[in-house]
């Protein structure tokens, strides 16, 4: 197959996000940019988000809250790309493309865990003859793709991919795929989660993996674990043609997927970052681009210690001397880790900080740990500069700005976006 | 099961069921139609349960088949009470 950089431009015209700072995808870019936090209580719930906004009585019981999140983020997705007239509760569609023509693509890692446990009480506690004829059709991790493409009569081909913490990111790179191969004429893909439940908080535990502080400090010395969150985020696809024929206002360019698999272990990533940065150079392949183009790395962060000590060799593998010469951060120290949500999320906050030319900060973060010397942007966001700290000056200040969004997943599956925004 | 249940109470906690499921309870009358209501084959599946548990009487999903208003249901119930 051809890389990226050899097709046709995959653009993106249009975003959506609910997460843990609020709702909206540009919510999610300036309060993160100004430095707030969405963690409360050692957790990023969406705490804003009421799914009566969007939902009638009936759909918000035939929908669990990943699918809920899922639906609230398409909206403003589809509004944002101009595809459809302002309904305030986000029905139907008037996207210029034949329906049969439009994918959609949504990652989750766990798909509606809520309903399951409430399954499992009601079997328990009252039989077998009671649990909920809507359990199947909710939980089934596939749900939230069926609900968006009803919801929007998007009747190309519409599935959900499970990578657990890369699902987001594999989503895009799926639909990206879907769209070079000319089977579909654009794509609405993004990500999902909604796991904030006893079980799910028990299980991550177990495995050691959860803050016991509470407190997302991705790359700092004190850091213990990641801290879980919740959300969904969705971006709008379209050959970059296609969009500029209709006039369409562009947000920036899919420029390449890379992904791997580090083959190594069920939860842990190999120490050297091997697997990882197989990704992120495959990612730069892709794109068509030097290692010494990419002005901005968002890191998947964590915030365990394992992820950021193996994220960090990655980078430095992948990208050379030029990984010491531009910003790292990590959207997880402002919302929490979004699971299965998060490779979405973090591409939408990606494109829209390259668009306004920012490197957001990884908050909380005063004490780097030994040996992880990146620039990490500690506390406080900056301007981006083109080129970084080095030679800017080879690639002249102005002109497109790229990046890598990195997504890793238990299972050792390594998801890598490049994004360029004008 | 009890005789002492009336066609009036199968009529209310069919009503009932169908307002939690998320139908106007303003169009709920006996002569509502399922469609004009938007009652599909898993709200029927869920009413089903609720009329099992409450009067004792089993549905199947070739009965609810042919169920297309609130009347028909309730006469369907109350016919085996």
């Amino acid at each position: 197959m051809s890389s990226s950089a050899q097709m046709e431009a995959i653009v993106v015209t249009g975003v959506g996000a609910v997460t843990p700072l609020g709702v909206g995808a540009r919510t999610l870019h300036e309060r993160w940019c100004a430095g707030e936090c969405g963690i409360a209580g050692g957790e990023g719930a969406c705490a804003d988000f009421e799914p009566k906004d969007f939902l009638s009585a009936k759909e918000v019981r035939r929908a669990d809250r990943f699918t809920q999140l899922a639906i609230a983020a398409c909206a403003e997705a589809l509004a944002d790309a101009g595809w459809r007239d302002g309904e305030p509760d986000g029905r139907g569609s008037s996207a210029p493309y034949d329906p049969e023509r439009i994918g959609c693509v949504l990652g989750t890692g766990i798909g509606g865990i809520q309903t399951l446990v409430d399954g499992q009480d009601t079997l328990r506690e009252r039989g077998s003859q009671y649990v909920s004829p809507l359990s199947v059709p909710l939980m089934m991790s596939n749900a939230g793709a069926g609900a968006l493409s009803m919801r929007h009569d998007l009747r190309g081909p519409s599935f959900a991919v499970s990578s657990a913490c890369a699902s987001g990111a594999h989503a895009i790179g799926s639909a990206l795929r879907m769209l070079q191969c000319g089977e579909a004429d654009a794509v609405v893909a993004g990500g999902s989660e909604a796991g904030l439940t006893p079980l799910a908080r028990a299980a991550f535990s177990a495995l050691d993996a959860l803050s016991q502080t509470g407190v997302s400090r991705p790359f700092d010395a004190r850091r213990d674990g990641f801290v879980m969150g919740e959300g969904a985020a969705v971006m709008v696809l379209e050959r970059a043609g296609a969009a500029s024929a209709r006039g369409a206002r562009v947000l920036g360019t899919v420029r390449g997927y890379g992904a791997s698999s580090d083959a190594h272990h069920l939860t842990a990533p190999r120490d050297d970052g091997r697997g990882q940065a197989a990704a992120m150079t495959a990612a730069l392949a892709d794109a068509g681009v030097a290692a010494e183009q990419i002005d901005y790395v968002n890191a998947h962060g964590t915030s365990t210690p394992l992820n950021d000590r193996a994220e960090t060799q990655a980078i430095k593998l992948a990208l050379g001397e030029h990984a010491m010469r531009i910003p790292v951060s990590s959207t997880k120290s402002a919302i929490g880790h979004l699971l299965g949500a998060a490779g979405a999320v973090e591409a939408v906050a990606t494109l829209l900080a390259l668009r306004d030319r920012i490197a957001p900060p990884t908050l909380g973060l005063s004490e780097p740990d030994e040996g992880l010397d990146l620039d990490y942007v500690p506390g406080a966001a900056r301007p981006l500069t083109r080129g970084g700290n080095g030679d800017s000056a080879e690639r002249g200040a102005d002109g497109p700005v790229l990046a890598l969004s990195n997504s890793f997943g238990f299972g050792g599956h390594n998801a890598v976006l490049c994004l360029e925004a004008a | 099961m009890s005789t002492a249940v009336t066609a009036e109470q199968v009529e209310k906690v069919v009503v009932e069921s169908l307002a939690t499921f998320g139908a106007d309870p303003d169009q709920i009358t006996p002569e509502a139609t399922f469609e004009a209501l938007d009652v599909d084959s898993l709200d029927l599946a869920e009413l089903s349960q609720i009329v099992h548990e409450q009067f004792g009487v089993e549905l199947k999903g070739s009965d609810v088949a042919e169920v297309k208003s609130v009347e028909d249901a309730v006469q369907l119930i109350a016919s085996r009470l």
